[in-house]
């Protein structure tokens, strides 16, 4: 058992983050937030020519021929830029979708009741007829609800619908990039309370102030264990709770990183609430915590 | 990442599987939990079973995967705990293998690895609990012998201990950190009384201890004089870092009994519960994993565990609370029956959130060792 990261493994994610440092920094992002849905195509065929969604796609396929623990490197590395765009999607539809792999086409997909750059995309998957803008909560992700099943009537206590089973590959890489998020706020929340003095001496000083970024870390490292671990068994079960994790890591951690920021982590011009509202986002993909947790508890009662 | 064994390693799980489906049917039977005597016949005798096996020094020079390999095999095969063998295999045993002389090593190792002799752990005080290093137990210097006094306090297995890894004053002029010595005190000196506390358990399980002259002969000093809280790190590194892995594997079979005893009886209609107890799968999912990913560190650095054993515990000693909040919900109104399982095991839930290092403790040091922050109060 060896379960670290392989040289190569630390030198793919070292690669994917300068090449996000340098097409899509913090200049490039806050550009992106004030100009909500558009998507840069320039972008999107850079990310393709480096092999970004051709990552899994084998060589003789014109690939990267590399795997499910490559791949969540590359999306944690894409969740801690923020970067843009249905890259799941279009990561899955690699090889099916012509263009896909090197970055022309742009692949979205329809996700239960919601849809992530409709507008932009050249390929829908799924139906996506009845599809609504709303006003997104995420300024970098737009999105559609569509009519979808009936919700449910909690009078009667009707139980839920139980939507199609989600490809467990697309919530892997949904959990990558949560970890990605859960990360990049830890180190932002550290950063700060370092910085930051009150009262004569750096925030990070007081205990309690301490203890939230303790927490923090905490979560982190568990989330990654479990991500890391579902990508190397590809069990549906691991990928499960990998995803149940990685949300709370992200969701709590941008919370409380935000908390650690004081009036700063309030604002617009703080990253923080970027981080917190794609958490949001991503949390709801593929039916939601709801269904990994009913998953487990099933598996467990057999 | 690379989540498969070796061939040896796999070998190594084999023959053990094999060995504890022999040895396993003729244990005798577990003694009750206030049968003192009984308890430590019965985890000697596990552990002189161990020994003739050729397992005795797994927590020692085996390498951390086999190490990992042997505590999840045993839990899997329902085989005994340390139980009383804790201080001397996982705490004391360790810290002497890497601190202690030659002589020392010849002499204290081998009967624990063989089942003879039980060891207890004095550093908590009344006055010292997470602020240790201000710890005020007396030790003087007369010719080759130190003569402690004061109290120690929470002292597990010390009525059944033949030695106790004691931690004392020596100079109480020097800094604090700089004043303490690590002795192994003989239980059979002059001096030393002890007196069973009750948890809230209903248990025994540990004791105070006073301390009135007691003489510890001066070869019995682990380290230097006045260096003893170096050698504590030591210690605690090891406590931190290693002892729980068994548990992990116990919680998760207990959360398949829970989600089976709830489909029995109807409280898996309750989606609430069915949630909670997905989300505990999760957890405990990946509190193993998080095992196998510090194992694998260790290996790679070859050392003592290091702080990230702090992670490990916080995230773990609440999980396992949760767990048996969790039981409590399936059990419903049988949650107060103290002869229903899992209720005992929800009481002595409560202690994981303090001994070892309070969780308040634990995030400070994630807090200033792990991530640099400065130093708090
Ligand atoms: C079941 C059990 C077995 C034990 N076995 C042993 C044993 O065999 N040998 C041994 O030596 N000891 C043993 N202990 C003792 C254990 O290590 C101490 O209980 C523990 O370190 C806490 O010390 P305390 O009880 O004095 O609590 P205190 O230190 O008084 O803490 C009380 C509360 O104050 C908080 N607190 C204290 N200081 C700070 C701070 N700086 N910042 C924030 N919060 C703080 C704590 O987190 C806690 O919530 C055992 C304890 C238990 C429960």
């Amino acid at each position: 058992m060896r379960f670290r990261l392989t040289d190569d493994q630390r030198a793919l994610r070292e690669g994917v983050r300068e090449l996000l440092a340098r097409c899509f920094g913090r200049e490039a992002l806050r550009a992106a937030v004030r100009a909500p849905g558009r998507l840069d195509r320039t972008l999107w065929r850079t990310l393709g020519e480096a092999g970004f969604f051709a990552l899994r796609l084998p060589e003789a396929d014109g690939g990267v021929g590399l795997g499910l623990p490559e791949a969540v490197l590359a999306f944690e590395e894409a969740g801690r830029a923020l970067l843009p765009g249905p890259l799941v999607a279009t990561h899955l539809a690699a090889g099916g979708v012509p263009g896909a792999a090197r970055g022309e086409t742009v692949v979205a997909a329809v996700d239960g009741e919601l849809a992530e750059w409709l507008d932009a995309a050249d390929v829908v998957r799924g139906d996506a007829s009845g599809a609504v803008p709303l006003r997104s909560v995420d300024p970098l992700t737009p999105l559609h609800r569509l009519p979808g099943t009936a919700a449910p009537d909690p009078v009667a206590g009707l139980p839920a619908p139980v939507a199609a089973a989600p490809d467990p590959v697309a919530v892997l890489l949904t959990a990558a990039e949560q970890l990605g998020t859960a990360g990049r706020v830890c180190e932002l929340a550290v950063q700060h309370a370092r910085a930051r003095e009150q009262f004569g001496r750096p925030i990070g000083a007081f205990q309690a102030v301490q203890h939230l970024c303790a927490d923090l870390l905490v979560r982190v490292e568990t989330a990654r264990a479990a991500v890391y671990a579902a990508a190397v068994t590809a069990d549906p079960a691991d990928i499960a709770a990998a995803r149940l994790l990685a949300d709370e890591a992200a969701v709590r951690g941008a919370r409380d990183c935000l908390q650690v920021h004081g009036g700063m982590g309030f604002t617009w011009e703080a990253d923080v609430h970027l981080h917190l509202k794609r958490a949001w986002v991503r949390e709801r993909r593929a039916g939601g915590g709801t269904q990994s947790e009913e998953l487990l508890a099933a598996a467990l009662a057999d | 990442m690379d989540l498969s064994y070796t061939p040896e390693e796999e070998e190594f799980r084999a023959r053990l599987r094999e060995w504890l489906a022999k040895a396993l049917p003729i244990l005798p039977a577990r003694p009750s939990p206030d049968d003192w005597p009984g308890r430590r016949a019965y985890d000697l005798g596990w552990q002189r079973m161990l020994y003739d096996a050729g397992y005795a020094g797994v927590h020692w020079d085996a390498s951390p995967t086999l190490r990992l390999i042997f505590l999840e095999e045993t839990e899997r095969a329902g085989a005994p705990y340390v139980g009383a063998n804790f201080v001397g295999l996982l705490h004391a045993g360790p810290t002497i293998a890497a601190e202690g002389t030659a002589e020392q090593r010849a002499r204290w190792l081998p009967p624990i690895l063989r089942g003879e002799q039980v060891w207890c752990q004095g550093f908590s005080e009344p006055d010292a609990g997470s602020d240790l290093a201000s710890l005020r137990t007396r030790a003087r210097r007369d010719g080759d012998a130190y003569v402690v006094t004061g109290s120690k306090i929470w002292t597990s297995h010390a009525e059944v201990a033949d030695r106790c890894e004691l931690l004392v004053r020596t100079d109480p002029d020097a800094p604090r950190h700089r004043g303490i010595t690590w002795l192994a005190m003989p239980m059979d000196a002059d001096g030393i009384t002890v007196r069973p506390l009750r948890t809230l358990a209903g248990s025994a399980e540990f004791a105070e201890m006073f301390l009135d002259e007691v003489r510890v002969p001066v070869a019995d000093r682990v380290g230097e004089e006045n260096d003893g809280w170096r050698v504590t790190m030591v210690t605690l590194s090891f406590e931190r870092g290693t002892a729980f892995v068994g548990e992990v594997v116990a919680c998760r079979r207990v959360l398949g009994e829970l989600a089976r005893a709830a489909r029995g009886d109807g409280r898996w209609d309750d989606p609430a519960l069915r949630r909670r107890l997905g989300r505990l799968d999760a957890e405990f999912r990946a509190l193993w994993r998080l095992t196998q990913w510090n194992v694998s560190a260790a290996e790679a650095s070859g050392g003592v565990p290091g702080v990230g054993g702090s992670v490990f515990k916080l995230r773990y000693s609440h999980a396992r609370q949760e767990l048996y909040d969790t039981a409590a919900e399936v059990l419903g109104p049988g949650a107060l029956d103290l002869d229903r399982p899992w209720v005992l095991d929800r009481l002595s839930s409560l202690s994981y959130t303090i001994a070892a290092g309070t969780s308040q403790i634990q995030r400070s040091i994630v807090a200033e060792r792990i991530l640099g922050l400065p130093r708090g109060r």
